[in-house]
């Protein structure tokens, strides 16, 4: 199965130097993921991740390259594409049930007030805030805001989910519970989604595939990750997990010093065929070339 | 507390009200019958000088006068005699019509330039030299053009009233959260439906600033106009009682332009407050 749903093909993003010339924030950047799939990014500040996953959205352009969804390059933003904004990004003089409505009403310019409602209503009830339908975003907590946002992207049925560290506001308890959900409808929804995060656990709870960045500027995709962990992994005993500290040690050691020094480390690194990390129980490896993406990881995994 | 402190500060209030008019009503008192004048002098200058009597009235006799304007506001005895209120309506009218006049170009021109870097630097330097030309400099011109002194009136109104809106609705219009459009561009949400939908509620408090600006403005600018152009309104009223030697009757206008200048002011608080919104 080569189903490459999302793909990110040489991408470039570059700025206006201080001195005249350019800055290149990365260069030469590919990334696919296939239908279904929840894919995490990991890298330290600055190395471009919001940037990717605003050129993903739509909001922004590449200086170079193309990203193709579901076989067509996109152009600009798209209702198939629902972002979860870090900083929530409710219209404050909307209510919780108005802010989704107007989600609704944006996909579905033709649907009457009452069908509208109800539409949002149903969103409102899964991420459990029924009951608060008519606060308004000052009224809610931090939490609170953000389930508002994840009912919103969900409301338009898209067909990829855009997250950019959506839960780092929040306290540890309302991150674990909000975890919780986003993992449940995107395994129940079969939703593909891409999400940008700075915690190693979220990432290892709930992405198939993490992607490790190197710093800027010139960030690269050094390594896909593939997670080791079962489907049915539950997030509060994630740490019983035989791979799990493996695949956690291999995030935190790319994070703590290989990411500096990647560029030199492997001088004959292919963008376009990045190495896909499986974790066994002995030591990490690299299996080789992106055909591993075909395989499928629980075989290889097997014991 | 906060009831204590408004009552403190309302009984602080009203002591300062009655010191005021206390002092004025002993600064104004007759000073008593002033001897060897020579009775020409004593005839040209009146009670003033022969009855030491102040020229200022007091207290009193702006109360008198006051309750006379309040008891009959709408008489209408030839051009230079009419009732206070009917001088305030046609100032208030012209205010209106200009104010609104000035609200339907500001507003959309701010979105244009708010939206637009391309339209903001091009009208830029003709937004920086107009803005601070005295909106009476534009009376000549426009009693040459216009040939109406009322329309004239009204025109001066509306290029005073437009700057602070024209500005304030564009700074608000370009000022807004840049998530939040973000939030209108993922869901394909078109132009003119963002305009209405995402900019205008996020700059609404912002436009309704300058627009109370503008109304502050709008209502210092028509006495001044009015006192040019005359004919009618409250400015005129002034400088006509002014030409009859009425201060009380001018006092009495200065107190009105103030009240209704503040009530003014209130009705657009009231629905600055309205849009605003908790963030
Ligand atoms: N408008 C801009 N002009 C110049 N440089 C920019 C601009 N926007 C972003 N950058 C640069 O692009 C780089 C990547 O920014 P980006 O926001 O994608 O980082 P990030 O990986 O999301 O970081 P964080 O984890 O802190 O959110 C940064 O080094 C930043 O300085
Ligand atoms: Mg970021």
């Amino acid at each position: 199965m080569t189903d490459k749903f999302i793909s990110i093909e040489a991408i470039a993003k570059r700025y206006p130097g201080a001195s005249g010339g350019e800055i290149a924030v990365f260069e030469n950047l590919w990334l696919s993921m296939a239908r279904g799939e929840f894919g995490c990014v990991i890298g330290h500040s600055g190395c471009g991740k919001t940037t990717v996953l605003n050129i993903l959205a739509g909001l922004d352009e590449p200086s170079e390259g193309a990203v193709i969804v579901d076989g067509q390059a996109i152009e600009g933003t798209s209702l198939d594409r629902a972002v979860i904004f870090q900083s929530h990004a409710l219209l404050p003089w909307r209510t919780v049930l108005g802010n989704v409505a107007y989600a609704v009403t944006s996909k579905w310019r033709d649907w009457d007030r009452a069908r509208v409602k109800a539409h949002a209503q149903t969103f409102i009830d899964l991420v459990g805030l029924t009951g608060s339908e008519h606060k308004r975003p000052s009224e809610l907590s931090g939490g609170m805001k953000q389930r508002v946002g994840i009912a919103r992207a969900l409301s338009i049925t898209p067909k990829i989910m855009l997250m950019d560290e959506p839960f780092s506001a929040l306290d540890a308890l309302t991150r674990g519970t909000l975890q919780d959900e986003v993992r449940r409808i995107c395994l129940t929804t079969g939703q593909t989604a891409f999400m940008i995060t700075h915690d190693v656990d979220e990432a290892i709870y709930l992405a198939d595939k993490i992607f490790l960045m190197t710093n800027g500027p010139g960030a690269v995709l050094a390594e896909i990750v593939e997670n080791p962990l079962p489907k049915d992994r539950g997030r509060t005993d994630l740490h019983r997990h035989p791979y799990y500290y493996a695949v956690r040690n291999h995030i935190v050691d790319f994070l703590v010093s290989r990411s500096k020094t990647f560029a030199a480390d492997v001088p004959g690194h292919d963008p376009r065929n990045v190495p896909v990390v499986r974790i066994g129980v002995s030591e990490p490896t690299i299996v080789a070339a992106p055909r591993a993406i075909e395989t499928h990881p629980a075989q290889t995994i097997a014991r | 507390m906060n009831a204590s402190l408004r009552l403190r500060a309302a009984i602080v209030s009203v002591a300062l009200f009655l010191a005021f008019i206390g002092i004025w009503h002993i600064a104004t008192r007759g000073t008593g019958a002033v001897g060897n004048m020579s009775p020409e002098y004593a005839k040209l200058m009146g009670l003033t000088a022969t009855a030491g009597k102040s020229a200022m009235p007091g207290p009193l006799d702006v109360g008198a006068k006051l309750w006379e304007h309040l008891k009959q506001p709408f008489y209408d005895n030839g051009p230079n005699d009419k009732g206070l209120g009917i001088q305030l309506g046609y100032s208030i009218a012209r205010v209106a019509l200009g104010y609104l006049l000035a609200v339907i170009v500001a507003i959309p021109l701010g979105f244009l330039i708010g939206m637009s870097p391309l339209m903001n630097k091009a009208l830029d330097p003709f937004i920086q030299v107009l803005k601070p030309i005295s909106p009476l400099a534009w009376m000549p011109l426009a009693l040459y053009t216009i040939k109406d002194s009322g329309l004239s009136a009204i025109f001066v109104i509306f290029i005073c009233s437009v700057w602070p809106m024209l500005l304030n609705t564009a700074f608000g219009v370009a000022a807004v959260r840049k998530e939040w459009i973000d939030v209108a561009r993922t869901l394909e949400v078109g132009t003119v439906r963002r305009a209405f939908t995402v900019i205008l509620p996020a700059a609404a408090p912002t436009i309704l600033t300058g627009m109370r600006i503008s109304i502050g403005i709008a209502w210092l600018v028509i006495v001044a106009a009015e006192m040019l152009v005359g004919g009618t309104g409250i400015g005129y009223f002034v400088w006509n009682e002014w030409n009859n030697l009425s201060i009380t009757n001018v006092i009495i206008a200065i107190l009105t332009i103030g009240v209704v200048g503040m009530l003014l002011d209130q009705i657009l608080a009231r629905f600055t407050r309205l849009v605003t919104f908790p963030e």
